[in-house]
């Protein structure tokens, strides 16, 4: 089986397929689409591995990083966008923003 | 006793008396007959921030904006000689948009030697000078000198493109944004080119969401449930009060004092923020730009938070202590709809742990933004009620008294001017 992410972080490949995701747009809906449990189950597994993959990511050249680096980079991302339901709001939607919503039209890349 | 001075008068407000002190009507906000003197009188005089000029790297970079509060589309270029100019975005044979792609209603960008029409191939060079029509013969005696795409007046102030639709322009850009606006001058727009950009549909008149970043007085109550709790509670007492406002011609500042997160305890905190070491005043570590121009930090606060500069009518500069800045704008697009753009400008990171706060800060930015956006839909729902019309603005709201002032006088100028 082909693996999305760098070998050194096998652990967090059962959530790489659904939260590597490019874009801001990818990401945010599918925090939206996911259960706490599911964001729960991603935060308590890629938390405590967040400084780790800052340290691997910093020993490639950040202009050039390969396909499986940028990947983890993106479970970063993810990793960040479900924080704020666990960390604070147990639900997916920031409280009272029931009719709002943000399309993000250009991001930094990567 | 407050917690900075207040000017001499006793408070911000009765320092510019002109304000009064009165509570306020909103019926500029909830009128379809008063949005079409506004558009006249507004957004058809001012000089409106369209772009940047990044948007326009090279010769023949071109991008459209429809501005509806002012009946326009335009096409913003890049010529020849290396000038931004704008041009309505209309071929001069039989009216057709000039300029866009798939969807006509959608605006666009791109880069092109000369615009050709889709309709019947008329062509304009980059200075907008017609050059070709098709069949040219067929045609009654016309002059290609005179045909070129219609100018539509255009500067640029600080990399920030603008336009304004009076057939004359009353001031010049530079006379119009005033000194107040260009002691921004210095500061690295064009090194900070990292871009988060945020684009909604908000249900309620532009008004009122200039009015929601206008103050903070909100800030510790509506976006309380974004921090843990011990952080809110703590806020929520203090309330807000900021060191300084400013007001200039029909411009606006705010300027706030900061907060230090990196020696605050872990449980007023986010985990995210300390591992990220980032959060909504941007990344812990500051981005270092060089000396800052002198119409920041007006207050000479230590920490310094942020300033708000609001540039009549519809755009907002709020620039961070930590090395980044946001624009707001609001486009209207009826008396009680409009179109937002936020967003969020950072030096390219160089490194993982600098894009890594970028993305926390970027994050945290637009859920507080979403959870002021939804609470205009309240806001309209409830004036356009119109059982309620007489609505109090304290101190620290005094550039929301100031903006609807503004666009009354300008309303009234204008329709003074015409009788």
């Amino acid at each position: 089986m082909t693996t999305l992410l760098p070998a050194e972080f096998a652990d967090l490949e059962p959530f790489a397929a659904k939260w590597c995701l490019p874009t801001e747009h990818e990401r945010y809906h599918t925090r939206l689409a996911s259960t706490m449990d599911e964001m729960q189950a991603l935060y308590d597994a890629a938390k405590p591995r967040v400084t780790d993959a800052m340290v691997y990511l910093e020993k490639l050249p950040f202009d050039a990083l390969p396909e499986d680096a940028v990947n983890l980079l993106h479970l970063l991302y993810s990793t960040i966008e479900v924080s704020f339901p666990v960390e604070v709001w147990r639900q997916p939607r920031v409280p009272d923003t029931g009719s709002a919503s943000f399309d993000c039209f250009i991001e930094p890349v990567p | 006793m407050p917690r900075f001075p207040k000017p001499p008068e006793g408070s911000w407000t009765q320092h510019y008396p002109e304000l009064g002190t009165a509570p306020v009507s909103y019926e500029d906000s909830t009128s379809p007959e008063y949005y079409q003197r506004e558009k006249k009188a507004v957004f058809k005089r001012a000089w409106l921030h369209v772009g940047r000029v990044e948007q326009l790297p090279r010769v023949g970079s071109y991008f459209t904006k429809d501005i509806r509060a002012a009946n326009a589309s335009i096409v913003v270029v890049r010529d020849r000689a290396g000038q931004v100019r704008a041009f309505h975005n209309v071929c001069r044979h039989r009216g057709n948009k000039l300029a866009w792609t798939e969807d006509p209603k959608l605006d666009s960008q791109g880069i092109c030697r000369q615009f050709t029409c889709k309709y019947h191939g008329w062509r304009y060079d980059l200075d907008g000078a017609l050059k070709f029509i098709q069949q040219e013969g067929e045609f009654f005696d016309v002059d290609k000198s005179r045909y070129g795409l219609a100018p539509v007046h255009c500067d640029v102030w600080a990399g920030f493109v603008f336009v304004n639709f009076a057939p004359e322009p009353e001031q010049s850009l530079r006379e119009f944004l005033g000194p107040m606006v260009t002691a921004l001058e210095g500061y690295p727009f064009d090194k900070l080119t990292a871009r988060f950009g945020y684009s909604t549909t908000i249900q309620s008149n532009w008004k009122l969401y200039m009015d929601a970043f206008a103050e903070f007085y909100h800030a510790p109550i509506l976006h309380a449930k974004q921090s843990p709790e011990k952080y809110s509670a703590a806020a929520a007492q203090a309330g807000f009060e900021a060191p300084h406002y400013q007001l200039d011609g029909p411009h606006r500042l705010v300027s706030t004092s900061g907060v230090r997160f990196w020696e605050m305890d872990a449980d007023l905190l986010k985990p995210m923020e300390i591992i990220t070491r980032s959060g909504l005043f941007g990344p812990w570590e500051k981005a270092e730009l060089g000396e800052m121009p002198p119409g920041l930090n007006p207050a000479g606060c230590d920490p310094w938070g942020l300033d708000s500069f609001q540039l009549f009518p519809n755009f907002v500069i709020l620039i961070w202590s930590q090395g980044w800045y946001i624009t707001y704008q609001y486009w209207p697009t009826a008396y009680n709809t409009h179109v937002f753009e936020g967003s969020a400008y950072f030096p390219p990171a160089t490194n993982i742990r600098e894009r890594v706060a970028q993305e926390m800060a970027a994050v945290t930015f637009k859920e507080f933004a979403l959870q002021d956006s939804n609470t205009l839909e309240a806001t309209q729902m409830m004036l356009e009620n119109d059982y309620v019309n007489e609505f109090h603005l304290n101190d620290q709201e005094i550039l929301c008294r100031h903006l609807h002032k503004v666009v009354r006088d300008w309303v009234a100028d204008f329709e003074g001017a015409r009788r």
